[in-house]
């Protein structure tokens, strides 16, 4: 039954994608080399490409700085800047494009789509070498310094190539993010893939040049993946058993106030300027008179599309996730690795699949709930099944045979020992996958049911028609939704934590 | 009255390997029995097996008389009346102490005073409001017998209950264990791979050697008596000696040993004594066969002396204050009898581990 399961989620993954190439190829090879070979298809790329080019090297040094500014230096605050690094992940990149484009209209095209993206993407370069920084080796630093190099170098040649598989791990989740989003190149009019595709299919009642232009997206993606892999493959592990040491912070002396400027500035970027511009529009917002009736539609609109996301999504991760965690093989790992392959799908591609696969195949389905939520459980799925992994291991296999041999049951050792371990780790999974169905664009554009709303739709077309003041409370509403989960989970986890 | 564990002539194992291939294994109510083996002997599947998370390919095991597995029989774990003692203890971390102690009783018995009992039995008495991670590991450890023992269960199994336990905490939680065994009156299998646990633990000590049970006995009659030179040699130092037997006396490279009781063959063949047997003195005078001193382990209450006897390598055990020097040379005694085992030097049993 797990099996099926599992292989049912797996079908899921797949069959969108499938449909799509072979759509792709529908009218032979040589079409489909056409439309790649168009100048505005490398026109888009060419875009695509330098875009997350850009915004990855960006992040990774300014994520990499901040990382050990935090970590590593005696700065003033580390503790709060290290809360507020992490932050700007929370935020919706579209709401902070939201936040740029309506206080500095003239950022329109690349600089600001780059400004924007790289503030909401480098705490994940920021989280990852800052884990790395703090599992620390002072040994190999200490080394060095007795072998005769300064500070600087050390720094360079020996810590940083410590934490390059972070950065690169950090880079890569950052090129993915940027390749895939679509509401800030929309907002800002800076025409990448995605957004291309997009107009692509509002205009045109020709599905094939879309379709081929969702598989190169998703073959871009894959070079990303692939790429991050080989260069990590090279770089060396710790060598030496035994717990590393952590080293003492680096006095930051006289380059303290610079170190400050640096924190406050990217504080400043990706979080400030979009934070006050919402609040300063909501009031702008709000003296104007708001659509309360509306406001409430939709609110309700994106929990009730969340809630069933999530439950799905979950519904379709269990058997994934607890094959994984009990089980190894070469079948389990199989459908495991093919539902991470989310992480790498674009929204725009997925929704596109959907669309036509909608269209086609099941006319019935088409632009009603189940599509839409299949769509959610296709890009949500990797996160729903780590978690679900996560929280099936911390119920091991030994508990349920103690609780047997104490004359208990499968069913009453299921409810009285399994779920309890592992339902704060599963629960965590659903609200993760909540927030990120609540915030999701350009999937929920293409295969919402006629009439239905989300928050982030409301803010979308609201932002792109320049109506900000009427755009700023559906991006609080938003912010606030995401916000009130992810405290109560904290909460819940924190408490569990201390069993 | 019935034994309350009877394994005969059980098979088990993994598709494609067999891990037990006729187990015997006999244990009478209220003893403490310890399945003695070599990793990868099989000792693990087969408590499993007893506990019913291991399907059983040939054999029979009675609990008590009654039949839970063999002859088309299968009855699922929660109904054997087994109590389980991991070997990381496995407690439920969501549940604190006395609700992991009270999780096999009913839901009366668990308010009743049952739970207070066990935990005093195992001298965690007022314990019960912690949670499992504020225990030690040895602590812990006591908890999960008490909650197999809570139940009033027919067998408790404990898979090797110590191993994940410091070096000194060991001994200590080990007579706990073993006293509050006792106290319950409960009978206990349990699994090591450490002899000087399984002979100061149990009543009796079944040594697990390619899948089937080498020899059971009690922990003297095993160390004095072994079946063969591979359990002697597995549960303690051995020196093996050739030797030519006859009329009750061995003769070997050490002079004459007196052959204890039990089977005495005649003819060529191999003694074992244990290295505390040997008592050396330092050579008087020539004649007497003499054996050179080539290392000494310093222990403080005794020392391992090495000891080369023309080419023979002997191992003694000798009383901490006796100094001896690499070098020296030692007139070799051997106090008490030894054990006669008849045939030609075989390799195939030549010092191997059980399993």
């Amino acid at each position: 039954m797990l099996v099926a399961g599992a292989a049912l989620a797996g079908l899921v993954m797949l069959t969108p994608l499938i449909y799509l190439a072979v759509r792709s190829v529908e009218r032979g090879p040589a079409y489909a080399a056409d439309v790649l070979t168009r100048p505005r298809t490398g026109f888009l790329f060419w875009n695509t490409v330098v875009l997350t080019g850009a915004a990855t090297a960006v992040c990774a040094v300014v994520g990499t700085l901040a990382a050990w500014l935090v970590v590593r230096t005696d700065l003033p605050g580390r503790r709060l800047w290290g809360i507020l690094f992490a932050l700007p992940l929370a935020v919706p990149s579209y709401v902070a494009g939201f936040g740029w484009i309506s206080r500095y209209p003239g950022l329109a095209g690349f600089a600001g789509t780059l400004l924007v993206l790289s503030s909401v993407s480098f705490p994940y370069v920021f989280l990852t070498v800052s884990a790395a920084l703090s599992r620390g080796d002072a040994g190999t630093e200490e080394a060095a310094r007795s072998l005769g190099l300064g500070p600087l170098r050390v720094l360079l040649t020996v810590t940083l190539r410590r934490v390059w598989p972070a950065v690169l791990a950090g880079a890569l989740l950052v090129a993915l993010s940027v390749i895939s989003d679509f509401g800030v190149p929309s907002l800002m009019r800076y025409e990448t893939f995605t957004l291309g595709i997009f107009t692509r299919y509002r205009s045109t009642f020709d599905p094939t040049p879309a379709a081929i232009l969702g598989v190169a997206l998703v073959a871009l993606a894959a070079v990303v993946l692939v790429a991050e892999a080989r260069a990590r493959g090279r770089s060396a592990a710790r060598v030496g058993r035994g717990a590393g040491r952590r080293a003492g912070p680096t006095p930051l002396g006289r380059w303290t106030p610079a170190g400050l400027v640096i924190v406050l500035a990217v504080v400043g970027v990706s979080l400030g300027v979009p934070a006050h511009s919402l609040a300063s529009w909501t009031i702008a917002g709000a003296s104007a008179g708001v659509d309360w009736p509306h406001l409430a539609a939709t609110t309700l609109d994106t929990f009730r599309v969340a809630l069933l996301g999530a439950v799905c999504t979950l519904v379709l991760a269990i058997p994934v996730g607890v094959l994984a965690a009990r089980h190894r093989g070469r079948l389990v790992r199989a459908l495991e690795n093919v539902t991470y392959l989310g992480f790498a799908l674009p929204g725009v591609t997925v929704g596109l699949a959907l669309v036509y696969l909608g269209i086609r195949v099941l006319p019935d389905l088409y632009q009603r709930t189940p599509m839409l939520i299949a769509g959610y459980a296709v890009l949500f799925l990797p996160l729903a099944v780590g978690a679900v992994r996560t929280g099936v291991a911390d119920a091991p296999v030994q508990l349920e045979e103690a609780s047997r041999s104490l004359g208990r049951g499968r069913l009453t050792t299921l409810a009285r020992v399994t779920v309890p371990l592992a339902a704060p780790g599963i629960a965590a999974g659903g609200a993760l996958v909540f927030l990120s169905v609540a915030r999701e664009l350009p999937a929920t554009l293409m295969l919402r049911p006629t009439g239905t709303e989300t928050l982030a739709m409301a803010i979308w077309t609201r932002t792109g028609a320049s109506q900000f003041a009427a755009a700023a409370p559906y991006a609080v509403v938003l912010v606030l939704l995401a916000a009130v989960p992810t405290l109560v989970l904290d909460r819940v986890l924190r408490r569990r934590g201390g069993d | 009255m019935d034994d309350a564990l009877a394994v005969r002539g059980l098979h088990a194992g993994h598709p494609g390997t067999r891990v037990l291939s006729g187990v015997d294994l006999t244990v009478p109510a209220g003893a403490v029995a310890a399945v003695l083996g070599g990793s990868g002997c099989g000792k693990s599947t087969l408590l499993r097996t007893v506990a019913g998370f291991h399907p059983i390919d040939r054999g029979t095991v009675h609990l008590d008389g009654r039949l839970v597995a063999g002859d088309g029989v299968e009855i699922p774990p929660e109904r054997r009346r087994v109590g389980l003692v991991a070997q990381e203890g496995a407690l439920f971390g969501h549940l604190d102490v006395a609700a992991n102690v009270g999780f096999g009783l009913d839901r009366r018995a668990r308010r009743g005073p049952r739970v207070g009992e066990m935990l005093e039995l195992v001298g965690l008495g007022g314990f019960g409001g912690r949670m499992p991670a504020e225990l030690s590991g040895g602590q812990q450890q006591r908890v999960a017998l008490a909650r197999a023992l809570a139940p009033a269960p027919a067998l408790v199994l404990l898979d090797e209950p110590f191993t994940a336990l410091d070096a000194g905490l060991r001994a200590g939680v080990r007579a706990q264990v073993r006293d509050a065994l006792v106290a319950a009156g409960a009978t206990a299998v349990l699994v090591t791979h450490d002899q000087e646990e399984a002979l100061g633990i149990a009543d009796l000590v079944a040594v697990l050697r390619d899948g089937r049970v080498a020899q059971c006995a009690p922990p003297r009659d095993l160390y004095d008596s072994p079946a063969d030179l591979g359990v002697a040699r597995f549960v303690g130092d051995a020196v093996v000696l050739d030797a030519h037997a006859a009329a009750g006396t061995a003769t070997t490279a050490l002079g004459r040993i007196p052959l204890g009781p039990g089977p005495r063959g005649t003819g060529a063949g191999q003694v074992l004594v244990r290295p505390e047997q040997l008592r050396l003195r330092p050579a008087d005078g020539d004649g007497e066969p003499t054996a050179k001193v080539t290392d000494v382990d310093f222990h403080g209450h005794d020392a391992v002396v090495r000891l080369d006897l023309d080419g023979t390598v002997l191992q003694a055990r000798t009383p901490g204050s006796v100094p001896l020097r690499p070098g020296d040379r030692v007139l070799v005694e051997v106090e008490g009898t030894a054990r006669f085992f008849p045939g030609p030097h075989d390799p195939a049993t030549d010092g191997r581990a059980a399993g």
